[in-house]
């Protein structure tokens, strides 16, 4: 996969790759155990049909469902600087990053577009969790800030899908100075007035969450993700006592007053319309089958932002 | 009583036959130690250069959780005058494992907010060992605020293992409370300055440090997880600190080069416990020069400078 240029890629492109796959390839959920045809758990975003549970989505398949008709221009992220501690564990950090851009196809933990949701145009950023652990370094950093200057500068909201055991251990110092570099970008979009939507979703820990994750002018969860600083193992550890049952999940968080709302990922798409549209004064959405938007979306008329 | 970290043992031995050389003649008069002591003494001397010379990253982490190293409270009581304690977050409690309050520095009014880790186990458990929670945060960001307001620097002091990982902690909301500590620390437009004395322990040093200017003490450490937490991650062995303590680039000198700490405070040899007359002075002199660096600026100048080298951060490397 090429993820050196912009592109976009509309949906049919999708439907094909989709068609790759064995016919019959069958998963089981990580939760109820049903087993799913591969083709009706992409249908359902990774929602399992049977009891709800939300498996893992790349952000790559988030945005074609995202997106008016699956169309979206990737956003370029300015390269930082490769391996800058020089850092060696058991094995040296270029050779993780090399396995783990082989494993997913992409370049690194975290993708921006700009599109068109319900025809109301936005910048979009999403977390790999499949990419080392979604982990924070610089390149995520670099991302973010990217995301806010693109929606500052097209006067769009940000909604930012967060995902990351945390911090990237293998930039030291650097991945924890992420922390005030994102929130730098999130202060460029609330100058502005421009609103900043986190959904958060499974799981979400460590730095990221204590950072931008936790700035968003609407705070919205994936059903069940597990969103918290310090894990649940680490504080079992150190109050050597059982964690209720759903302690630090997206249910738990709402209840403790620490989220707006907790949203099935089937249904978020909707959502983040209506509020987008609510707070850039738009007028109401036009629900149904939109047809995509033309190939230069980017060039359309921009919304201003709300003053 | 002096608290000897493992590889200071040789050290502890010399010093103890000194010690005791000097005990026998106080017992026996006429006994003549002088020359004796001396020549241990010279020895210890020697043996502490020659250790605090050439630290291993772990052993600097060992100096900087020593026991025994000023803290938060002693920096306060020796270089601030008119300190008042300010306590509270207006909305749950009081957290000890952070001080902070209004204080004049060189007769200047001036906010001081601190992790204060405790130095016996009675002030230790009240202070949770440094290890702040929402509250601590919560009153921080009041503090910078209070700041803002009326026009005073604020000076942090860093001093804490981590952001404490309990229950009640998450379920107030640590995470969210941090990030608003760091956002409220580039939004306040008067000069900020930051000293690591002893650990910064991750997030929760960020929520106090992103500041205008950070100094860090000689021998202090700053690091995204503990060399123990990222050895038993990355190594799968909490045993291979020493190796995640070298990997992870957590000392002030790296730091200096990473472009993170804008300058090294000396210590004196053998570590800041050692001469905390010395430290503190040293700390005073570093606040003072950091504060006249930024005599005269403007609110948003200050503002946009902190910024500005926040998103600059990291760009260069070692290089830096
Ligand atoms: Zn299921």
């Amino acid at each position: 996969m090429n993820w050196i240029t912009n592109y976009v890629r509309p949906r049919i492109n999708s439907i094909f790759s989709r068609r790759e796959v064995p016919e019959n390839l069958w998963s089981k959920c990580d939760s109820c155990g049903t087993m799913l045809f591969h083709r009706e758990i992409s249908d359902n975003l990774n929602v399992c049909s049977e009891c709800g549970h939300h498996m893992h989505i790349t952000p790559r398949d988030r945005f074609l469902a995202l997106f008016d008709g699956g169309v979206f221009s990737e956003i370029d992220v300015p390269e930082p600087l490769t391996d800058p501690l020089q850092f060696r564990d058991q094995k040296k950090y270029p050779e993780r990053m090399k396995a783990a851009q082989k494993g997913t196809g992409e370049k690194e933990a975290m993708l921006v577009a700009a599109g068109e949701i319900g025809r109301t145009p936005v910048v979009c950023a999403a977390q790999d969790f499949s990419f080392m652990g979604g982990s924070m370094g610089m390149y995520v950093g670099n991302a973010i800030v990217k995301a806010a200057e693109e929606a500052v500068r097209l006067g769009r909201p940000l909604i930012l899908f967060s995902a990351a055991g945390g911090a990237r251990m293998q930039e030291g110092i650097l991945s924890l100075m992420q922390m005030p570099r994102s929130t730098v970008a999130i202060q460029m979009l609330k100058e502005k007035n421009l609103p900043y939507i986190v959904v958060l979703t499974h799981p979400t820990t460590g730095g990221v969450t204590a950072s931008y994750a936790m700035l968003g002018d609407i705070q919205i969860a994936e059903p069940n993700a597990l969103i918290c600083f310090a894990g649940p193992r680490v504080i079992e550890q150190t109050i050597r006592e059982k964690l209720p049952e759903g302690f630090q999940r997206a249910e738990y968080l709402l209840d403790h007053g620490m989220l707006d709302r907790v949203t099935d990922r089937r249904k978020l798409r909707e959502e983040l319309i209506v509020i987008c549209r609510q707070l850039m004064k738009m007028p109401p959405p036009t629900w149904g089958d939109l047809p995509a938007p033309g190939p230069d979306e980017a060039k359309m008329p921009q919304t201003k932002p709300a003053k | 009583m002096t608290h000897y970290l493992d590889f200071e043992k040789p050290l502890a031995e010399i010093e103890g036959k000194a010690e005791e050389l000097r005990a026998l003649a106080r017992d026996n008069e006429g006994m003549d130690v002088a020359s004796e002591a001396a020549a241990l003494d010279a020895k210890a001397q020697a043996m502490l250069k020659d250790l605090y010379g050439k630290l291993t990253p772990w052993r600097k982490c060992q100096v900087a959780r020593h026991p025994e190293r000023p803290h938060c409270k002693d920096y306060i009581e020796a270089l601030f005058t008119e300190y008042m304690p300010l306590a509270g977050d207006r909305n749950f409690a009081d957290d000890h494992a952070v001080m902070g309050g209004t204080a004049r520095f060189n007769d200047m009014p001036v906010v001081v907010i601190g992790h204060e880790k405790g130095n016996d186990t009675q002030s230790r458990l009240d202070r949770n060992f440094g290890m702040a929670r929402p509250e601590g945060y919560r009153k921080a960001v009041r503090l910078m605020e209070m700041a803002d307001k009326f026009g005073l620097p604020v000076i942090t002091l860093i001093d804490t293992p981590g952001a404490y990982p309990g229950k009640g902690a998450e379920e107030r909301g640590q995470s969210e409370a941090i990030a608003r500590s760091t956002e409220k620390c580039l939004q306040i437009g008067v000069p900020l300055v930051s000293v690591v004395i002893g650990e910064g322990g991750s997030g929760g040093a960020v929520a106090f440090a992103t500041a205008n200017r950070v100094a860090m003490l000689e021998h202090s450490v700053y690091s995204v997880i503990s060399p123990e937490g990222c050895a038993s991650i990355l190594w799968k062995d909490s045993d291979k600190m020493r190796e995640a303590a070298e990997a992870l680039r957590l000392t002030a000198q790296d730091l200096i080069k990473l472009g993170v700490a804008d300058r090294v405070i000396p210590e004196p040899l053998g570590g800041a416990h050692r001469d905390r007359a010395v430290v503190i002075a040293n700390v005073g002199k570093a606040i003072a020069g950091m504060l006249e660096e930024m005599d005269g600026h403007k609110a948003k100048d200050l503002i946009r400078a902190r910024r500005q080298k926040f998103l600059s951060m990291g760009s260069k490397g070692l290089a830096a």
